[in-house]
């Protein structure tokens, strides 16, 4: 009994305030900070689940004979994530004005994490104005995390699993840390009105260049490019779980940008989260249409793999600004990042780039026309400051990832053998099959 | 005694499988195979780029009737398993020497 007084107090308590009159017009000042600290939370969460998202989609997308190897790679990536982000990566971010070099460097690298104290008061919260350090923590890693993901599918099929955990470690600790405290952490990128409202750039874009580079130093799965320049496909083994993945990315969307709206203690936030989740989800549909409608025209048969990229091709698009557009707007943008999907997906293949998800077309192409089309509704924006955002954030992320993936290929190796890659990583890495009890 | 081999599209399983019950046959082993014949695999489009299926799915039956049956049991699968277009399969019909059942240890004809 005395434990349901207690559970039932902070509720009575609860009601109580609600009916007060001052609530009847905005919100007490503390309720800021709870409103706050609930969306990070509960868009924490979505975005977390993305990363079922990213596994599925993979796990779909790859050769059964490599399947135990990409959900391992899935679920470690999300785990080492998590402890770069912790280390070093929270901290580089946010410098919180506390700058070593001005508007690049932070001076609180390198230092770990640190949440509020246990049962904090008003008075003792970082900062009453805004939300907990903590729920700030946790959405700002699954960001990190989700960049990270987007590595794993490109290079699929033909990794060493601990380089490639390894390079996984670097992209989260320092990589995506840096470059984003440019923009999120107040730094110069930010100073110059370069606009990304959650990440078409900053996240999506940068996951999408530390894959293209891990391609090129990589080189294609043996069998793909044929010596007479045909491309030879290598068919997804189970088209279900990669639909799956891509219905769980999308709803994780709603947290990725929603939440990035980083506040909700007020009429115009409230409802400012709500035309991001309409736009994000009318994105993402126009970029599944437009694939829809291209595959049937170009192919004379729809191809259900271009679809699902373009879903999630629409939905990066609209990731640099869900706000200012209405729901057409958003539905074109999406759209524009189909057809992006449809013609960058065979280039990738001319250029003998190997991208076994089509993460480099979704993420960083879709990537950059998300970030360009801010400019469309945004009356803030200015071309020039999202050029300059695109070209600083890729250079640096294309060069540095470049030199990563070339020093662990040169020291540790990243490609396993010929044979082990015909045998299937999931012999020769781990010796589990993922279906053991079918018999090829 | 003859044994019939039936290569046939994957979809005709059933209404081979109905055929043969009407004419009492009492067994049949089937195994999902692959191949080619005429038809010489078919090409498709994945993610911008055409390949060629190969070998295609096809449903072997294999049943071992008695000499009289044999050519009611091939036309049956013939007109069951027919559409008249290309990839309907074929039918190969082979002597069979001995047939025994291994929990009785009957022989011949008895064993089917």
């Amino acid at each position: 009994m005395m434990r349901l007084i207690k559970i039932l107090t902070p509720l009575v308590a609860g009601l109580s305030i609600l009916s007060t009159p001052a609530m009847a017009q905005t919100v007490p000042e503390h309720g800021v900070f709870v409103l706050n600290s609930l969306l990070f939370l509960i868009g924490g969460f979505l975005v977390m689940f993305m990363a079922c998202g990213f596994c599925m989609l993979e796990a779909g997308l790859v050769r059964a004979k490599n399947t135990t190897t990409q959900l391992t790679k899935n679920i470690a990536l999300f785990s080492i994530a998590a402890i770069g982000y912790y280390l070093v990566g929270y901290n580089l971010m946010y410098p919180l004005g506390d700058w070593a070099v001005d508007g690049v460097l932070s001076n609180l690298f390198p230092a770990v994490a640190v949440m509020e104290a246990v049962g904090v008061s008003a008075d003792g919260a970082d900062d009453i104005t805004y939300a907990s350090t903590a729920s700030d923590y946790f959405f700002q890693l699954m960001f990190c995390a989700a960049t990270a993901s987007i590595v794993s599918g490109t290079v699929a099929e033909r990794i060493k699993l601990w380089p490639f955990l390894l390079f996984i470690f670097i992209l989260t600790a320092l990589i995506y840390p840096f470059q984003a405290s440019w923009k999120w952490g107040g730094g110069f990128l930010d100073a110059l009105g370069f606009l990304d409202f959650a990440g078409s750039s900053v996240v999506h874009s940068v996951g999408g260049y530390a894959a293209l580079a891990g391609a090129i130093v990589l080189g294609a799965r043996h069998g793909k490019y044929k010596s007479d320049g045909s491309v030879s496909p290598m068919p997804g083994a189970n088209l279900p779980l990669a639909t799956l993945g891509t219905f769980i990315l999308w709803l994780g969307w709603f947290g990725f940008n929603g939440g990035s709206q980083l506040a909700m203690g007020t009429v115009g936030d409230v409802a400012d989260v709500s035309r991001i989740f309409a736009n994000t989800n009318a994105a993402a549909a126009g970029g599944a249409i437009t694939a829809l409608v291209l595959t049937q025209v170009l192919y004379k048969k729809v191809d259900l793999t271009m679809v699902l990229n373009g879903a999630l091709a629409g939905l990066v698009s609209i990731t640099a600004e869900p706000l200012t557009p209405g729901l057409g707007v958003a539905t074109l943008i999406g759209g524009v990042g189909g057809i992006i999907v449809v013609f960058a997906v065979p280039m990738l293949d001319k250029l003998k780039i190997d991208d076994v998800v089509g993460a480099i077309p979704v993420h960083l192409i879709a990537g950059i026309w998300g970030t360009l089309a801010v400019v469309i509704t945004n009356p803030e924006a200015t071309l020039m400051a999202q050029l300059t955002g695109i070209v600083v954030i890729g250079l640096f992320t294309f060069i540095v990832s470049l030199i990563v993936w070339t020093i662990l290929a040169k020291t540790m190796g990243i490609r396993v053998s010929e044979e082990a890659e015909m045998a299937g990583l999931d012999n020769s890495e781990l010796g589990m099959d993922s279906y053991p009890e079918f018999s090829r | 005694m003859k044994y019939i081999i039936a290569i046939i599209q994957p979809g005709k399983l059933d209404a081979v499988h109905e055929a043969l019950g009407v004419l009492g046959i009492s067994g049949m082993t089937v195994s999902e195979v692959q191949g080619y014949g005429r038809q010489k695999g078919k090409s498709e489009i994945y993610r911008g780029a055409e390949y060629v299926v190969n070998f295609i799915p096809k449903m072997k039956i294999e049943v071992a009737v008695e000499k009289k049956t044999a050519d009611d049991v091939v036309s049956a699968i013939k007109t069951a398993a027919g559409t008249g277009k290309i990839g309907d399969g074929k039918i190969f019909v082979l002597s069979l020497e001995d047939a025994i059942r291994i929990r009785t240890a009957e022989t011949g004809a008895d064993a089917l």
